[in-house]
């Protein structure tokens, strides 16, 4: 016993240096494998007023380029609107077409946003208290961004799609056929759409947007464009680059969407969440 | 105590300089340069070892808290606290063993490679860790050796302007 003792004593350093790296490395491997690990999140309120402090500083620096996004996003609604012929809206008389929202839209905006690394996050000003909670969908005007995955009362933690454990389904638009959104950890603008079947037209150029079946995203959030594709012969399956319409470099002013049917979807699919 | 005051002081002061300014750095797009090891490389040389690691882990995992990146800062962290006696011997040779050794009075080339020892480890299990994957080797070198380069020049241009303060 005392043998023992004198060995712990002597080998203090070693031993504490092992305890705290066994704690870290397993925070590491948390992180890397369950990608909504609460432990370690930058949704508290210290880094949250830490970062936020930061960021409102920071967005004088850049006021020119995000009201020229607003402004095209503006455009864009403005166009859809008043092309809106009056023959569209005697279809629907009925009042409730108006109140029976599909989707529910919260503005937020991003107060810290990484797109070095291999698995990215942002951090959120919105939370609880705006009704934002885990798995609603993030997206700008341009496309999508990525999933809630952790809410306080004031900061929310979303996963970006520049993530290596993300995986979005999408489609290509014109002809409905799914594949599996992914990244590779290098270029904040291209990703990957993999598990496209071989007898979907692939041309490059075509759109690519999400798909219908996550109850997360609305169908036909524009993602991006083709860059380059590769048909796999062994698996049949194409292996298609995406450039995203997104510059995730700079992010702003976004929306968080809740499917306002999702929770009665889950109970119909009997299902457990995602 | 003014040891304690002086490393409390560093600790916020460095957190803060880290994720407000630094963070936001990308030069050639990941690129991205860390001055929070300076703790470590200046905290006394006869330091209580068990103080030092836990204070390492400490600094590791505010970073982290911020970064969202599980504990890769706190495990790059212990590891150059653990090591740093190594890599003191290594750099100053016999003044370290004999105690005398007092940071600006050594050589300049001595404390360019004591502080290049400790980042490189750094920035080499920091990133090991971040990318957890040997599909990415050619990559990781690449981050290793770019950030490595500018932490260090950003490292040593603080170590100058502090040592001008106290004159």
């Amino acid at each position: 016993m005392q043998q023992i003792i004198l060995f712990l004593i002597k080998n203090k350093t070693g031993l504490v240096f092992i305890i705290l790296m066994t704690i870290a490395l397993g925070l590491t491997f948390q992180a890397h494998t369950y990608h909504n690990s609460k432990l370690v999140s930058s949704a508290n309120f210290i880094t949250g007023k830490v970062l936020g402090t930061t960021e409102s500083v920071d967005q004088y620096f850049d006021l020119k380029t995000q009201n020229e996004i607003l402004l095209e996003e503006n455009e864009t609604l403005r166009r859809r609107l008043l092309n809106t012929t009056s023959a569209e809206d005697t279809l629907q008389p009925d009042l409730d077409y108006i109140t029976d929202t599909l989707y529910r839209i919260q503005k937020a905006r991003v107060i810290s946003n990484y797109y070095d690394k291999i698995d990215n996050y942002l951090l959120i000003e919105g939370g609880t208290k705006d009704s934002i909670k885990a798995d609603l969908g993030v997206i700008s005007s341009k496309g999508i961004i990525g999933i809630v995955i952790d809410a306080s009362k004031e900061f929310s933690r979303v996963i970006s799609i520049l993530n290596t454990n993300t995986s979005i389904n999408a489609k290509l638009k014109n002809t409905s056929h799914f594949g599996t959104l992914t990244w590779n950890g290098k270029d904040p603008n291209l990703m990957n759409l993999v598990d496209v079947p071989r007898s979907a037209p692939v041309k490059l150029g075509d759109t690519i947007t999400t798909g219908g079946r996550s109850l997360i995203f609305p169908e036909d959030v524009p993602i991006g464009v083709i860059s380059d594709y590769q048909l796999n012969e062994n698996l049949g399956y194409y292996t298609i680059s995406v450039r995203l319409f997104n510059d995730m470099t700079n992010l702003k002013h976004i929306y968080v969407i809740e499917n306002v049917r999702r929770e009665e979807a889950y109970e119909v699919l009997n299902e457990e969440k995602p | 105590m003014k040891t304690y005051f002086i490393n409390t002081i560093r600790f916020i002061l460095l957190i803060l300089v880290q994720v407000m300014i630094l963070n936001h750095f990308e030069v050639f797009g990941y690129v991205n340069p860390y001055i929070y090891p300076l703790l470590i490389i200046l905290l006394p040389f006869n330091v209580n070892s068990i103080q030092k690691l836990v204070l390492a882990f400490l600094l590791g995992i505010c970073i982290d808290v911020f970064e969202d990146s599980g504990g890769i800062h706190a495990a790059a962290s212990l590891v150059i606290a653990y090591l740093r006696p190594l890599f003191l011997r290594n750099a100053f040779g016999l003044s370290y063993d004999y105690q005398t050794l007092k940071f600006y009075h050594a050589p300049f080339r001595s404390r360019f490679i004591y502080v290049s020892l400790m980042i490189i480890v750094h920035h080499s299990v920091l990133f090991a860790l971040e990318i957890f994957s040997v599909n990415h080797l050619l990559y990781l070198l690449e981050k290793v050796v770019y950030s490595s380069v500018f932490s260090i020049l950003l490292i040593m241009i603080t170590l100058n302007l502090i040592r001008k303060n106290r004159k």
